[in-house]
């Protein structure tokens, strides 16, 4: 699939934006209105941001609006819904905090629980695809929520518990990895059964049916990305996963080593979410020989 | 709504013949231009006539090799769109309910002034069947010529979807499936008509034909008897000659 920019800047912003927003809602960390400014600042920054990056791959964003309208069927229309409906509910409750120095603990509760279910809907969009196997998994909500809940830890400054979420994230991401890389082929999806030739013989592209690219080899039979997969993945893993949680367990607390900590954090996740969708191999691409 | 229907009273699509398909790329040329010249926004082309050009299409014709066992390989040439499937993702995925099946006769279609171009219906699909057009920035998807099949201002001979009216093989045929003797339903059961990607779970109601077996050249004997094969055992000079060389 082809990373774009948009969709990685969404995934990993908002995620970290709806992790952090989790943590304020259950009232972590209990800081002062002003403090607490900043940390709703960041926490909206990220997750607004992030859902406004999103919308630079639609086609036609002025009609965002409709998107809200099939939630009954719809993991995007769902996901939609619960940003806005999570960002309402934590709004309301950062205004009480800020401007009143007043926690409605129970307000805050329903916050951190639409702040979750929004990572976890964002993560169905692709967990749901049954044409990208490597996706439509089990383990892509839980890498979603491992990594929205260990990022959020880390900016609301709960060193310990980020640490292991982000050890826990390193692990999970392997794993991910390790069975994403034959699921294809357990899936059975071949060029005998896309073109129901197999009964005849071995099947194989002898002629494509245009001879430029167009929107499907473009936007899913992305293979060009592949090349240095190996070492990205190593890059995403030290710098997602290692480093921060290196940071948070093993050294002393300080301002400094933090911001290292949640540089490298995004880095890595940058990485990883481009290796998400890089790697992420279409079905159709059977009919164009390439995967 | 984009939720599905349980079921639709008729339908419709297209049984496309492996067999006798030429790959004369006709109903691909039929389909574009009937469909930038009627319902919904035209189909774009980008660059047409430079380096890279890149356009929209609801049809598309792939050429495969199929390689048996024993024996030569035999081209198939293979068109492929929208297979109106029966449990379309494409449907379900959809924010907007700009994707949508219709109840009347399982036209699978898009609502273009609802659509907002996320894709997400066409990164469902696992046969390339949906294109997002790069200059309206709607989805674009075979229609089954919607504004053909009922249309009555077109001579009856015409309602049917373009592409198969072009194809000068008569390798396109179009009918309902839920009638058991319609043309569609026959030739599938006759012919063995098979889903692509079957495992996905989309039940699709177009159908393919496989190629038929190739004809074999039987024994052609007419002059087989003068021409029998030289003695196995020869004898005299050729017998010596034989001996002779053997030792060597
Ligand atoms: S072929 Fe693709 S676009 Fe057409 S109904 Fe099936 S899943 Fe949807
Ligand atoms: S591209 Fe349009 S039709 Fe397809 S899922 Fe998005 S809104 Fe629906």
């Amino acid at each position: 699939m082809h990373p774009a920019p948009s969709v990685i800047v969404f995934t990993v912003f908002s995620g970290l934006g709806f992790g952090l927003l989790a943590f304020l809602g259950l009232g972590i960390p209990n800081v002062g209105p002003w403090a607490s400014f900043a940390f709703f600042f960041i926490a909206f920054a990220c997750a607004v941001g992030g859902l406004l990056a999103s919308t630079f791959h639609l086609g036609h964003p002025e009609r965002a609006i409709k998107a809200f309208s099939q939630w009954r069927s719809s993991w995007l229309s769902r996901e939609g819904c619960l940003a806005v409906a999570a960002l309402l509910v934590m709004g309301l409750y950062a205004f009480l905090v800020i401007f009143f120095d007043t926690r409605i603990g129970l307000l805050g509760y329903i916050g951190a629980a639409l702040s979750i279910a929004t990572i976890y809907a964002t993560s169905m969009i692709y967990a749901q695809l049954k044409t990208v196997p490597r996706w439509n998994t089990a383990l892509t909500p839980v890498y979603f929520l491992v990594l929205s809940i260990g990022g959020g830890a880390l900016l609301a400054g709960q060193v310990h518990l980020a640490g292991l979420m982000l050890a826990l994230a390193g692990a999970v991401q392997v794993i991910t990895w390790m069975k994403g890389d034959t699921r294809f082929e357990e899936r059975g999806h071949t060029l005998e059964t896309a073109t129901g030739l197999g009964f005849m013989g071995k099947v194989r592209l002898f002629e494509g049916p245009h001879t430029s690219a167009n929107y499907l080899m473009k936007e899913m039979v992305h293979v060009v990305g592949r090349k240095h997969s190996q070492k990205l993945r190593v890059i995403a893993l030290v710098f997602m996963s290692l480093v921060p949680s290196i940071i948070l367990l093993a050294l002393p607390a300080g301002h400094f080593l933090a911001l290292v900590a949640v540089v490298s954090h995004i880095a890595g996740t940058i990485a990883s979410r481009w290796l998400f969708f890089a790697e992420a191999e279409h079905a159709v691409g059977l009919y164009y020989d390439k995967r | 709504m984009t939720t599905l229907p349980t079921q639709t009273q008729k339908k419709l699509g297209l049984v496309i013949d492996l067999d006798t398909c030429v790959g004369c790329h006709a109903c691909v040329v039929s389909c574009k231009g009937w469909n930038t010249e009627n319902y919904g926004a035209p189909l774009s082309d980008k660059d047409a006539y430079g380096a890279e050009p890149m356009g929209t299409f609801l049809n598309r014709v792939h050429a495969f090799e199929v390689k048996p066992e024993v024996g030569p390989a035999q081209t198939v040439h293979f068109p492929k769109s929208c297979l109106h499937c029966e449990d379309a993702p494409c449907v379900t995925v959809c924010p907007t309910g700009a994707s949508y099946k219709r109840v009347e006769d399982g036209i699978v279609l898009v609502n273009e002034s609802d659509c907002i171009g996320c894709g997400l219906c066409a990164w469902s699909c696992p046969y390339g069947a949906r294109e997002l057009d790069q200059v309206e920035g709607v989805m674009k998807k075979c229609t089954l010529c919607v504004d053909r099949i009922y249309n009555e201002n077109l001579p009856e001979i015409d309602r049917e979807p373009s592409c198969v009216r072009t194809c000068p093989a008569n390798a396109r045929h179009f009918g309902d499936f839920a009638d058991p003797d319609s043309n569609v339903s026959r030739l599938t059961a006759e012919r063995g008509g098979m889903d692509l990607m079957a495992e996905m779970g989309t039940k699709p109601v177009n159908k393919y034909l496989p190629p038929r077996p190739k004809d074999e050249m039987g024994e052609i004997d007419i002059l087989a008897p003068l021409l029998a094969p030289v003695a196995a055992d020869p004898k005299g000079f050729l017998g010596w000659l034989d001996k002779a060389l053997e030792k060597l």
